[in-house]
């Protein structure tokens, strides 16, 4: 008995230790902003809507990076979920103004819930049938998925517009959603950037569960790492992709909600626009690294959010040279996942 | 006779333009150790991918346990009961030892009994089981893709060049672990170049040249011929120890 606690000990200091340096380099740049910035109470509200927009950008990359890294597909399509999911709260939110206009908390939360539940079905349903019609045919040719999925996303952009209208579209955020939350004197946060912030973490942690915790998880890693090799083992790895593909949408059309809500308004176009920056973050992070995402999405929002104070000018592209900053140390990202 | 458990007949494997296997004829008898020798670049390693459906064979059969295999999918023919222990042991460097070995158990959890019979042939694998594959060293990696095989029962194991790359002791515990293997009732085919491990282990051999057999026989008859060993393998005098 005693040896086989000797053993346990001696297994728990062989665990590899993380590699922390990724994770501290958000944590760098907030504070060195800070005496850049000037005002602790501005850096505050910047930060925190960094960390709520960088929590939205994870969760609509988080599906994109798993699609990259298991089967090596090239998705452009990705944005247009974003715009399903966020046009799909219209659904809800239409019907039930009463619910958004009540001072009942527990309405408030019971339409953003439905809002969320509602767009990743459809989107999620999409994401299967935009696997099935598109991406199946052009596995393995980079250049046609580029042109492909591109295609598709113009297809699902105009079925919006045929449903909805080409306009932007305001939306209301739930009454108890609304205006600031007095953090100290002086320092206001919006509550929807901390609901958001909330979300995202929620949304973190239950991935790394199953990523962490399920045989599920465990295949999705072992696919990213090496698909021949799960398919030796007697895993169909095409069903594993179809659910990690249709999960991916779902995950966009739930950031597209949560996108919708933070912009206020809705354009078919808002998935497109995205996209961009979510394709940085999935090239930071390292392609299949959820781990990688999530760092890289803090860090392209605090550096948007930062710059867009600081120096308007170079916000545009800053976060393209973060990218190259990063891939000039890292080149294949923060944590860059071993592939055979 | 009864029917062997596995059976290639006039396989042919091309990669892009490239026609590798010309033609493949040999058997694995059921319970045998089987050793597929043949110098670098000879089709070894594309026949046991052959094998596993992870080339498709462009003519011939392959035939397993009575069933058809040739057009199967890999993870079907792997499911038939087939493990493989690729050359560069693909292990999941980012799962722990423990995650590698629940991956290769397809029941969904790890027989108790077994893993104490892996754990006595590859103690490491008990010292390092929450740890991450990744960061064991080469014959760690190496023994971990084979307690992998063995995780479960299988009928067939096929494994490629499991000695290479690796220290005298370490291959001295390979090889005594395959033994037991062996003797646990395992039909195994290996393909290996260290011949001294070969003599070993093999009762049955076959030999590849250019993507085709040119030899098949028993293990011992040729160790015992020094002459056919030098015209099939190039091997010296002094090769032999
Ligand atoms: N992916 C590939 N593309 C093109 N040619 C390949 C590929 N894989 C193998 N070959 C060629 O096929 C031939 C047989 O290769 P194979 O790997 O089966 O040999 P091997 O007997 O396993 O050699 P070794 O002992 O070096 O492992 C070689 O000439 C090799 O160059
Ligand atoms: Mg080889």
């Amino acid at each position: 008995m005693t040896d086989r606690t000797a053993e346990r000990e001696e297994t728990a200091l062989a665990s590899p230790p993380i590699d922390w340096i990724p994770i501290l380099i958000p944590v760098a740049v907030a504070l060195i902003a800070l005496p850049l910035i000037g005002s602790f109470s501005t850096w505050v509200t910047l930060t925190v809507a960094a960390l709520a927009m960088g929590m939205i950008i994870f969760i609509m990359a988080s599906g994109l990076t798993l699609v990259f890294g298991l089967m090596d597909v090239i998705n452009f399509g990705h944005g247009v979920f974003i715009s399903v999911g966020a046009y799909m709260s219209l659904l809800v939110l239409r019907p039930l103004t009463g619910w958004v206009e009540s001072p009942s908390l527990a309405l408030n939360i019971g339409v953003l819930v439905l809002c969320i539940l509602v767009a990743m079905a459809v989107s999620g349903m999409f994401g299967l049938v935009f696997e099935r019609l598109i991406i199946r045919p052009v596995y393995r040719q980079h250049l046609k998925q580029i042109l492909v999925t591109m295609g598709g996303l113009i297809i699902i952009e105009q079925l919006l517009h045929v449903f909805f209208g080409g306009s932007p579209i305001t939306i209301a955020l739930p009454q108890n959603f609304r205006g600031g939350l007095a953090i100290g004197p002086d320092m206001i946060v919006e509550r929807y950037r901390l609901i958001a912030v909330v979300i995202g973490v929620a949304v973190f942690l239950a991935m790394m569960l199953v990523l962490n915790r399920t045989r599920i998880g465990l295949l999705v890693r072992a696919g990213v790492e090496n698909p021949e090799m799960v398919e030796a083992l007697g895993y169909r790895i095409r069903r594993l992709f179809v659910g990690v593909f249709a999960a991916g949408s779902a995950l966009a059309g739930l950031g597209g909600v949560m996108w919708g809500f933070y912009q206020q308004t809705l354009t078919i176009g808002m998935g497109l626009q995205v996209l961009v920056l979510i394709f940085i973050v999935v090239i930071i992070g390292g392609l299949g690294s959820i781990g990688g995402c999530l760092i890289g999405s803090l860090l392209v929002a605090l550096v948007a959010n930062y710059t867009a104070f600081l120096e308007p000018k170079i916000a545009l592209i800053s976060n393209i040279a973060l990218m190259l900053v990063v891939l000039m140390w890292r080149p294949q990202g923060l944590y860059p996942v071993v592939k055979v | 006779m009864p029917d062997p458990l596995l059976t290639l007949e006039g396989v042919h494997t091309h990669i892009g333009r490239y026609h590798i296997l010309q033609g493949v004829d040999f058997e694995v008898p059921r319970g045998s150790f089987t050793v597929l020798l043949g110098r670098n670049g000879a089709g070894k390693t594309t026949t046991l991918r052959t094998i596993m459906g992870l080339w498709k064979a462009s003519q011939g059969n392959i035939r397993f346990a009575g069933q058809d295999m040739t057009a199967r999918p890999t993870p079907e023919i792997a499911a038939a009961g087939i493990a493989y222990i690729p050359e560069n042991m693909s292990v999941f460097s980012g799962l722990t030892v423990r995650e590698n070995l629940l991956l290769a158990a397809r029941a969904g959890k790890i027989d108790a009994t077994r893993l104490e019979w892996i754990f006595s042939l590859f103690p490491a694998m008990q010292r390092f089981f929450g740890s991450a594959a990744g960061t064991l060293s080469g014959g760690q990696k190496q023994m971990l893709a084979i307690a992998r095989a063995l995780i479960e029962p299988r009928d067939l194991i096929l494994v490629d060049e499991p000695t290479k790359g690796l220290a005298p002791a370490i291959v001295a515990n390979m090889i005594k672990a395959f033994r037991e293997v062996k003797n646990a009732g395992a039909t195994v085919l290996l393909v290996e170049q260290n011949f001294m491990a070969a003599k070993m282990l093999g009762d049955a051999v076959a030999v590849m040249d250019d993507g085709r057999i040119v030899h098949r026989g028993a293990m011992a008859e040729l160790a015992a011929d020094h002459a056919l060993q030098h015209r099939l393998l190039g091997l010296h005098m002094d090769a032999h120890q």
